[in-house]
């Protein structure tokens, strides 16, 4: 059953992010990307990471990705032109991926042959274990943070709004 | 019934990484590119609640908790500057908004 | 498995079974609150509203279902026809999602077997609400850009701002019981009010829990889009909104999605403040008698007014009314079904009761103008919700 729901949620995954990489209409993109969040989201939950599903498809799907739609709407982005392709890039660049790929593959296949993952394996994952951890161990990282949300909500507000002559 | 190796999903991170990167390097759009960096940091939180699971720890969710919050952050400074970049030069092609010359 | 059933295991064959009786009832409850609403409305401006259709207008639904479906069912040219498609299905799909997870009572006993009254039970049910709502701007966001019509657009992007702008605070009201009640499963945290009203999170210390829950019950109204914060699909405003070009069914999934949604608001409300399905004061001081009384009681002016009836009808019907009151009334009392009768006949009551109050804020108050929306969530609804928050933590911490 594992291994099946890895697969299925894994290639919706992989399918999704091959449409957003190839898509033209920016739209069509952020919604293969959703669906990226969203598979990655199951994801989480079969490995025992409860909370951080939920703060995945509450913050990253459903505030983010909002967000660049808003502004996809507002500036009313087209489908993306054909001009401009360099064709060398495309010859040299997609070969080098497939290699970066391929090492990445192999690494991974040679430092973690014998790891397994079953669904309820990891019980650490639940909001009391991660809250304690946020706001004993990670007390710092976790002011810090709020107060680059608070710079980001600044740096927004200025940028985006009109100008007052 | 049955149990998935974990290197199954480290490797699922590497192709989501990887095809992040493709959209970052061969994309025009602006906003397409930005969205590539999105799906690079996502990538890279599927790997760190994967070690979380091989570890038995929980610091693992909290590192891809922070990088949320970091990406929040720089979704909403990001889409500002597009925003302004927009106004400025009226187009999203990335070629067209460098007014440096060839 | 303790039991197979033609080799599959009873949980499989329960679970089926309760999702048919949730979604049935749901469907049917669905079509029948918008008659419930126009009636409310109607009454509160003096009227008697849908009165021809059935006895009443209790076919009425029946009538609007059937006009919806067949209208012609029209694409406008140039929209973008897969998401045009995908954006009803899409607000559909997420606003019964959310009711998966919503427990209606506590363990019943049926033919042996044993199971909750309800559909699942997550424990982290409160984040798995708040992100199928986040995720239910995306069907209106959507509806309105593809629709290839400016006010559609406009109204799409103000919806979809408004509903993200009210999920602050109403995150921050929902974090704040969870202090009293320790816990992110919905069940729980019902079971943790249990006693009498005094336990329930709206009244309970160290700190009762009024203010989140009417900066809930605000952002509720706003999330769902119902009046005061309706403008983005005003009907003088801004022709119909993000649902403009739609027509038929995919107008109807529009407001099955909006219904939906106004009864999982209201089924959040009651479990998280008032108590869920725990009775007012306990059982052992009566009241599993109070929804007899309360039928026996309307049974019983019934058969006074059919004895003294003015019009000729009357004579006839209110006697037979009267009767069946004293029946149902009758019925609360069998001991049968007072295990799972009496938790869920107060877990519809607290629930209609705020649906209800939906549908009266409706009827009576005017909506706001957009800004004034905005400004009113963010600098007024989100600094509450956060105070509120910490003066909570602070009086929990305190008297730990």
């Amino acid at each position: 059953m594992d291994v099946i729901l890895f697969l299925l949620f894994a290639i919706i995954a992989v399918v999704c992010a091959i449409n957003v990489v190839v898509q033209t209409h920016p739209i069509s993109s952020a919604l293969s990307l959703v669906g990226v969040m969203g598979s990655l989201a199951v994801l989480y939950l079969l490995l025992g990471a409860e909370f951080i599903a939920a703060a995945q498809l509450i913050v990253y799907a459903g505030a983010i990705m909002v967000l660049f739609i808003f502004v996809i709407m507002l500036l009313n982005a087209g489908a993306e032109g054909k001009r401009g392709r360099s064709f060398m890039a495309s010859l040299l660049g997609v070969p080098l991926l497939v290699a970066l790929l391929g090492l990445l593959a192999y690494f991974v296949q040679r430092v973690f042959p014998t790891a397994r993952v079953h669904f309820g394996g990891f019980k650490g994952g639940s909001p009391r274990d991660v809250g304690l951890a946020l706001f004993t161990t990670y007390l710092l990282p976790f002011e810090i943070t709020s107060l680059l949300i608070l710079i980001a909500i600044i740096g927004a507000v200025v940028l985006a709004r009109k100008e007052m002559d | 019934m049955g149990e998935v190796p974990i290197s199954w999903y480290l490797t699922l991170s590497a192709i989501l990484f990887v095809l992040g990167v493709a959209g970052f390097v061969f994309r025009r759009s602006i906003i397409t590119v930005f969205m590539s960096i999105e799906l690079m940091l996502n990538a890279v939180n599927l790997s760190f609640i994967a070690f979380s699971y091989q570890h038995q720890q929980v610091n693992g969710h909290l590192f891809a908790f922070f990088v949320m919050v970091v990406a929040a952050a720089e979704a909403a400074v990001g889409l500002a500057i597009i925003l302004t970049v927009f106004k400025n030069r009226q187009t999203l092609n990335i070629d067209d908004i460098s007014s440096m010359k060839d | 498995m303790s039991s197979t059933l033609l080799g599959i295991p009873s949980f499989y064959i329960i679970a089926l079974i309760k999702i048919a009786i949730v979604v049935g009832i749901l469907l049917q409850v669905l079509a029948y609150l918008q008659w419930v609403e126009r009636k409310v409305i109607a009454h509160v401006q003096v009227r008697p509203g849908p009165y021809r259709v059935g006895w009443h207008g209790l076919l009425q639904p029946l009538a609007d279902v059937i006009k919806l479906i067949t209208k012609e069912d029209m694409i406008p040219p140039f929209a973008n026809k897969f998401f045009f498609l995908l954006a009803p299905f899409l607000a559909v799909f997420m606003a019964l999602l959310s009711i998966a997870v919503i427990p209606f009572g506590p363990m019943i006993d049926v033919a042996g077997h044993q199971t909750y009254m309800e559909l699942t039970n997550v424990n982290i049910g409160v984040l798995f609400i708040l992100a199928v709502s986040s995720m239910g701007v995306y069907g209106i966001a959507l509806a309105g850009w593809s629709s290839n019509n400016k006010y559609s657009l406009l109204g799409g992007l103000r919806s979809s701002a408004q509903m993200v702008s009210y999920e602050l605070p109403m995150s921050l009201a929902i974090a704040a019981p969870l202090l009293l009640s320790n816990s992110l499963s919905l069940r729980t945290i019902v079971e943790t009010q249990a006693g009498s009203i005094i336990h329930w999170n709206v009244l309970r210390g160290p700190f009762p829990q009024i203010v989140s829950f009417v900066i809930f019950l605000i952002a509720a109204f706003a999330e769902t889009n119902r009046i005061p914060f309706d403008l983005p699909e005003a009907e003088n405003e801004l022709v119909a909104g993000f649902h403009t070009e739609y027509s038929s069914m995919k107008f109807a999934s529009f407001f099955m999605a909006e219904y939906a949604n106004m009864i999982t608001v209201s089924a959040m409300a009651t479990i998280l403040f008032l108590g869920g399905w725990m009775a007012p004061w306990p059982v052992r001081y009566g009241s599993s008698l109070v929804p007899s009384v309360i039928c026996a009681f309307a049974g019983l002016i019934l058969l006074y007014h059919g004895a003294n009836a003015v019009r000729a009808r009357d004579k006839k019907s209110f006697p037979v009314f009267g009767v069946l009151f004293l029946i149902v009334a009758a019925g609360f009392l069998a001991p049968m079904v007072q295990s799972w009768l009496m938790p869920l006949f107060w877990f519809i009551a607290k629930t209609g009761g705020i649906l209800f109050a939906f549908m009266w804020i409706r009827a009576t108050l005017p909506r706001f103008r957009y800004d004034q929306l905005m400004a009113f969530a963010w600098k007024f609804l989100f600094p509450v919700a956060i105070v509120n928050l910490l003066v909570t933590g602070f009086m929990v911490a305190w008297f730990q």
